[in-house]
């Protein structure tokens, strides 16, 4: 289709309008986070920040962020590193079998949530970690993984084998080839790795909600019941505050994209 | 194992010295590997031997015990039916939106093209549980999408074609409008992948050897397209099917779908035989799509567009 004809025009003004329905409707939880009213509707007489307070200042909200915090924090670590070595092994193992690990580590991505959750529950029970931090870690760790993997896996594939074979004939042990040639080469792929890492355990709740009980209380978790409960105000100030920080992440990101491209460009 | 490593070094081309190396290899790969196989594959694989060992009540004595109810209780496949029609209803909307919106991506250039890849990885990224939640706040019974909706619904009111007003929340109607929101991105993705590397001026000799417009999109441009179209297809429809959190939170207990159903069957009504089973099955149905997908879709190259 050309660009002037009327057939493109029409296919533009339909792409425009499913990007809308894209992204308009998460700006409309902005105006219901600053409502005056105590139950989920738009300000009526002026707004107030009242529930943005209550979000940083209520035990059950401040717990849940800080406690997500935390445990997103150590399963993206974890599986960072256990993702990076592991993506590396496959990298230098060029056979079949290295073919079956990566095809084997990325199961997490392929099985459906709710499957793997009820197979941890059944597994946790056993194990006595149900509602236990080292049990949602390690779930989180395992689904952490395969992102960590293919992002790592991509930033080797754009890796030089010779620099490898270089650092060992001038005498490198093979740890120091690790640590000092290829990770640093492939920083940009582990750091891609974490953050997806991270973003996954953040946002996970399949699993939440068959391995955790009263003990942990996560921010997904406290989002779900603050939906099913239907009245409180609070999940609009949550979102609000979680799409701010998903549009900072994203600007960041095309800025320092920006950069790398002007650096390289002359 | 050692005449894989022997190979495998060989293939690398590295010194003989090097042959040692493997030791290190597994102390990477290992500790991964380990973790996955005692947590992740043997959980699962404890699942599957569930399904078959601890029977249902309402299954015993059948010949395929709990898999036997998949093809008589009635429940059962209404719910499988249900599951069915919406994923297959929500794939259908998605690739028609993904594809419109992946071919203006590569049509337009500069700021437009930042712009709308902007917006589609903003949605991409941003919980499913916020996406999830503004729908609901727009499709309440006051929300600003059901009035905006029924506007349109009152002309057909008046004529007296339908009756009443359209309702949204909790119906299959909101649970498409969540789930297409958020399968729109693994759509666009993938699909605007594979457009990028469509050659434009196959467009313009096609033009130029007089096909008409639209003759030269569908008989040129979507058999080139056919591969994102494919694997956008299998993408969609493989995350509907196993999809939890919009059904169940826009469905509000109405709408069940079969990830809802699996997990009342354990939590509530404790039927471990019926969930592992409906595990199984789910399972079963995923990778046998994936598998399908992967003959015709190169799966590296689907993971790296992501």
């Amino acid at each position: 289709m050309e660009r002037s004809s009327w057939q493109f025009n029409v296919v533009m003004m339909l792409a425009w309008t499913l990007v809308a329905f894209l992204v308009l409707p998460m700006f409309v939880v902005v105006p219901v986070s600053v409502t005056d009213q105590r139950y989920l509707s738009f300000p009526d007489e002026g707004i107030s920040f009242q529930y943005y307070w209550k979000m940083v200042t209520d035990p059950f909200w401040r717990d849940a962020i800080l406690a997500s915090l935390r445990v997103s924090v150590l399963s993206a670590l974890f599986a960072t590193i256990l993702g990076t070595l592991c993506a590396i092994g496959c990298w230098r193992l060029t056979s079949r079998f290295s073919e079956f690990v990566r095809l084997l580590m990325l199961t997490p991505i392929i099985v459906p949530g709710i499957v793997h959750a009820l197979a941890f529950y059944r597994m946790w029970i056993q194990l006595g970690l149900i509602d236990t931090y080292t049990g949602v870690i390690l779930t989180h760790t395992l689904i952490g993984m395969p992102y960590v993997m293919i992002a790592v896996s991509a930033s080797l594939a754009n890796l030089d084998i010779r620099l490898e074979q270089a650092a060992r004939s001038l005498g490198a042990s093979m740890s120091q080839t690790v640590r000092l040639v290829i990770i640093p080469c492939i920083m940009p792929g582990i750091i891609s790795g974490a953050v997806f890492a991270f973003v996954i355990s953040w946002d996970e709740l399949v699993i939440l909600l068959f391995i955790t009980s009263r003990a942990i209380q996560l921010l997904p978790k406290s989002i779900w019941d603050g939906i099913n409960d239907n009245i409180d105000p609070t999940v609009a100030a949550v979102a609000t505050a979680m799409i701010a920080f998903t549009l900072l992440i994203l600007l960041g990101q095309i800025l320092v994209r920006r950069r790398t491209a002007a650096r390289a460009a002359p | 194992m050692a005449t894989q490593n022997v190979a495998a070094a060989r293939a690398l081309d590295l010194e003989p010295r090097t042959l040692r190396l493997p030791g290190i290899t597994w102390a990477l790969i290992g500790p991964a590997v380990a973790l996955l196989l005692i947590f992740y594959i043997w959980p699962l694989v404890q699942v599957l031997l569930i399904s078959v060992t601890e029977v249902d009540d309402r299954a015993a004595g059948m010949a395929l015990g709990n898999y036997g109810l998949l093809f008589v209780d009635e429940g059962v496949q209404r719910m499988l039916w249900r599951t069915a029609q919406i994923c297959v209803t929500t794939t259908v909307l998605t690739l028609i939106g993904g594809y419109i919106i992946a071919y203006a991506m590569v049509h337009v250039t500069g700021r437009q093209r930042s712009f709308l890849m902007f917006a589609v990885l903003l949605s991409f990224w941003l919980s499913v549980l916020i996406r999830a939640f503004a729908w609901i706040v727009l499709l309440n019974n006051n929300g600003l999408a059901y009035e905006a909706i029924n506007l349109f619904w009152q002309p057909l009111r008046d004529t007296g074609i339908v009756q009443g007003r359209l309702q949204l929340a909790r119906t299959e109607a909101g649970v498409i409008i969540g789930m297409v929101h958020y399968m729109l991105p693994y759509a666009v993705l993938p699909l605007f992948a594979n457009m990028q590397g469509i050659d434009q001026r196959v467009m313009m000799a096609a033009r130029g050897l007089g096909a008409s417009p639209f003759g030269a999109f569908r008989r040129v441009y979507l058999p080139l397209s056919a591969p994102g179209l494919l694997g956008a297809t299998v993408l969609v429809f493989v995350f509907s099917l196993g999809f939890f959190i919009t059904p169940s939170l826009m469905g509000g207990g109405k709408v069940v779908m079969i990830s809802e159903y699996i997990w009342f069957s354990m939590e509530q009504t404790l039927r471990w035989g019926l969930a592992t089973m409906l595990a199984t099955t789910l399972l079963i149905a995923v990778m046998a799509l994936i598998a399908l997908m992967s003959r015709f879709v190169d799966m590296k190259q689907m993971y790296g567009a992501k």
